[in-house]
């Protein structure tokens, strides 16, 4: 620390918004709210939010990985493939319980990115994307020469058979509203860490963050570590609400291209960005989604539109406009006249 | 022999058409680091294209050779036009807004041909030249479509090089490559410059997209397969250089070829994992001119 020997002002650093503080008290709310739609909904509701949490989790982890690390991937479906595939495995082929088997799939999707860190680390900006994207080609080709696991026609989730529909419905969606409450804990948690100041700090400015005594490289392995359990969550998750996995559908470049799409919208490198672009997205898919080809047509021209004109997104115009901030990661200083 | 000779020519002669999907690539990384993951899909467009024009024409070989001619000035001014008014105020630092617009762009170019040409797999027919042979003694032959592109990305290449190396053109695009801002107070307009490149790199992306379609089929989804070749013959090849994009795209196809040979399903796959190994062992590619 420097010292200065101006006269000393009190000074405090406000980490806290009073929208942040309301956020959080109408967010546990929600949380109860939806806990108890199995007593009370209809099951088309529980399969609609466990298919929309999948792609919150993952493009929430893209946020992360992009948005705050800026390592901006086209290749995280390896991760949510995965996921899936592990997930399967511990099920069909290992004899466990394959609701047990989805954190322990996403762990081994975390673990499996360190390797993947060497080979992709290599690679700087718009040649990491297309690199990541290589090894998710690989990923999918590799499982797609499995024969243990149906090869590239894929296969059946048969380790839920002897559950019953309505009592495994209930529990997948229980398992989805929990991981979207920890995946956005995690980023949360992390973010408002000394490790997470690091990594703004890596985001703008590499030498600089360096210079400083910041772990560069370090720092960025366990985000992308971080980053790829998240996204083999949502796999692990996606493939246990679906019962059906294909290499062609679980490391399908679509995945990534949808959370590019709702943290794009939304508004990147904040985390209420993924949360307002997954609500656009889902509204969208709702009402357009049976146009095809021109729905997804318009997908792409609405990312593009965006980023020439609205770099920052629906909810970093309104941060900037007027001062919305439900989840605060930074730290504000206030200094009081002495 | 000849069978390791023959894997070794198919190879080669695939690397030609490679050399054709990188060479673009490889130009607008190099003058302005913009990484274009729509580049597959602009060759796939340009196919299309073609195709659609000899719809109009018919086929007769002055109709095709015409089209295609007629294609490069149209990419030339597309390519120009698709800079200045969309891919300038995506440059900088950030490589998101690039990636994401150039991203957006190739899943409007797959929707919109999905919609206007359906998913069928389409050629341009040239009639009896797609199966015409050259023999080579020994029991080899070679097809004489393949021999011209071969030609054809060799000619390219050199062109590119002599043009980075000895015009005032050439001179420019490595000025705003080195220093937009000092190039910009030696008078030189960098958003005009950029456009130029990405003009010329559209040529390219024209030539490959047309010959793509002789030489097999094309379909609206192929796009991304080909930006993944080019990309990988460009980091194997090494930054900064058009001969080494041209040895990249070589050594990709013989790999290829190779892996095709043990299972036909192990292709790509082989390429893809001869790509992460000169990645893992070699990063700045194996002709690297540049840093970074």
């Amino acid at each position: 620390m420097m010292h200065t020997t101006m006269a000393p002002s009190s000074f405090s650093v406000q980490r806290a918004s009073p929208a942040g503080r309301a956020a959080l008290v109408v967010a546990v709310l929600l949380v109860v709210l939806a806990a108890s739609v199995p007593w009370w909904g209809e099951s088309a509701w529980m399969r609609e939010f466990v298919e929309i949490a999948c792609y919150f989790i993952f493009a929430m982890m893209w946020n992360l990985l992009a948005g705050y690390g800026g390592m901006v991937s086209i290749g995280q479906q390896a991760f949510f493939g995965l996921g899936g595939y592990v997930m399967l495995m511990l099920g069909n082929l290992g004899g466990v319980n394959p609701f047990i088997a989805i954190p322990l799939a996403a762990l081994a999707a975390g673990l499996v990115a360190l390797p993947v860190s060497w080979i992709a680390f290599r690679l700087q900006g718009g040649y990491f994307a297309i690199g990541t994207w290589v090894i998710a080609e690989v990923f999918r080709l590799s499982f797609a020469n499995i024969s243990a696991v149906g090869g590239g026609s894929g296969t059946t989730l048969t380790a839920l058979r002897g559950i019953e529909r309505a009592t495994r419905e209930s529990v997948t969606y229980w398992m989805a509203l929990a991981c979207v409450v920890a995946a956005m804990a995690l980023v949360y948690v992390f973010l408002r860490s000394k490790q997470g100041l690091a990594l703004l700090a890596i985001r703008d400015n590499e030498v600089a963050a360096q210079s400083q005594g910041i772990a560069v490289q370090r720092t960025k392995r366990a985000v992308y570590m971080v980053a790829a359990f998240g996204a083999g969550l949502a796999g692990a998750l996606y493939f246990v609400g679906n019962l059906r996995i294909s290499p062609d559908a679980a490391f399908s470049v679509n995945w990534t291209a949808f959370a590019i799409f709702m943290v794009v919208i939304g508004g990147i490198g904040r985390i209420e960005g993924p949360i307002v672009g997954a609500l656009i997205f889902w509204l969208l898919n709702k009402f357009f989604s049976d146009y095809g080809t021109w729905y997804l047509l318009g997908l792409g021209l609405l990312a593009i539109v965006t980023t020439i004109f609205f770099k920052q997104g629906l909810w970093g115009y309104a941060q900037t406009r007027w001062g919305w901030a439900l989840f605060p990661t930074q730290r504000v200083l206030r200094i009081h006249a002495a | 022999l000849t069978k390791v000779l023959e894997i070794l020519i198919q190879g080669v002669l695939l690397g030609g058409l490679y050399t054709l999907f990188a060479l673009g690539q490889s130009l607008m990384f190099g003058v302005m680091r913009l990484t274009n993951t729509a580049q597959g899909d602009f060759i796939v467009l340009a196919a299309f294209a073609a195709i659609a024009g000899l719809m109009l024409l018919g086929t007769g070989s002055g109709a095709i050779v015409g089209v295609a001619l007629a294609l490069l000035p149209v990419a030339f001014g597309f390519g120009y036009v698709l800079q200045r008014t969309a891919l300038n105020g995506t440059l900088g630092r950030d490589p998101l807004p690039s990636l994401v617009v150039t991203f957006g762009m190739a899943i409007v170019i797959q929707n919109l041909l999905l919609q206007l040409f359906s998913a069928d797999p389409r050629s341009i027919d040239i009639g009896a030249f797609a199966t015409r042979a050259i023999a080579l003694g020994g029991g080899l032959s070679v097809g004489a479509l393949p021999v011209l592109i071969l030609v054809i990305a060799v000619a390219a290449t050199a062109a590119l090089q002599w043009l980075f190396s000895a015009t005032a053109l050439g001179r420019a695009f490595r000025a705003v490559s080195d220093d937009s801002e000092v190039a910009g107070l030696m008078g030189l307009n960098a958003r005009h410059v950029y456009a130029l490149a990405t003009g010329i790199a559209f040529v390219l992306i024209a030539l490959a997209g047309v010959l793509q379609g002789m030489r097999t089929t094309v379909s609206p989804a192929d796009g991304p397969l080909l930006l993944l070749f080019a990309f990988e013959a460009v980091i194997i090849g090494g930054m900064g250089s058009f001969w080494g994009t041209l040895a990249g795209a070589m050594i990709l196809g013989i790999a290829q070829q190779i892996g095709f040979r043990f299972d036909p399903g192990w292709g790509i796959w082989f390429g893809h994992l001869v790509f992460l190994a000169v990645l893992l062992m070699r990063p700045q590619g194996l002709f690297p001119k540049t840093r970074g």
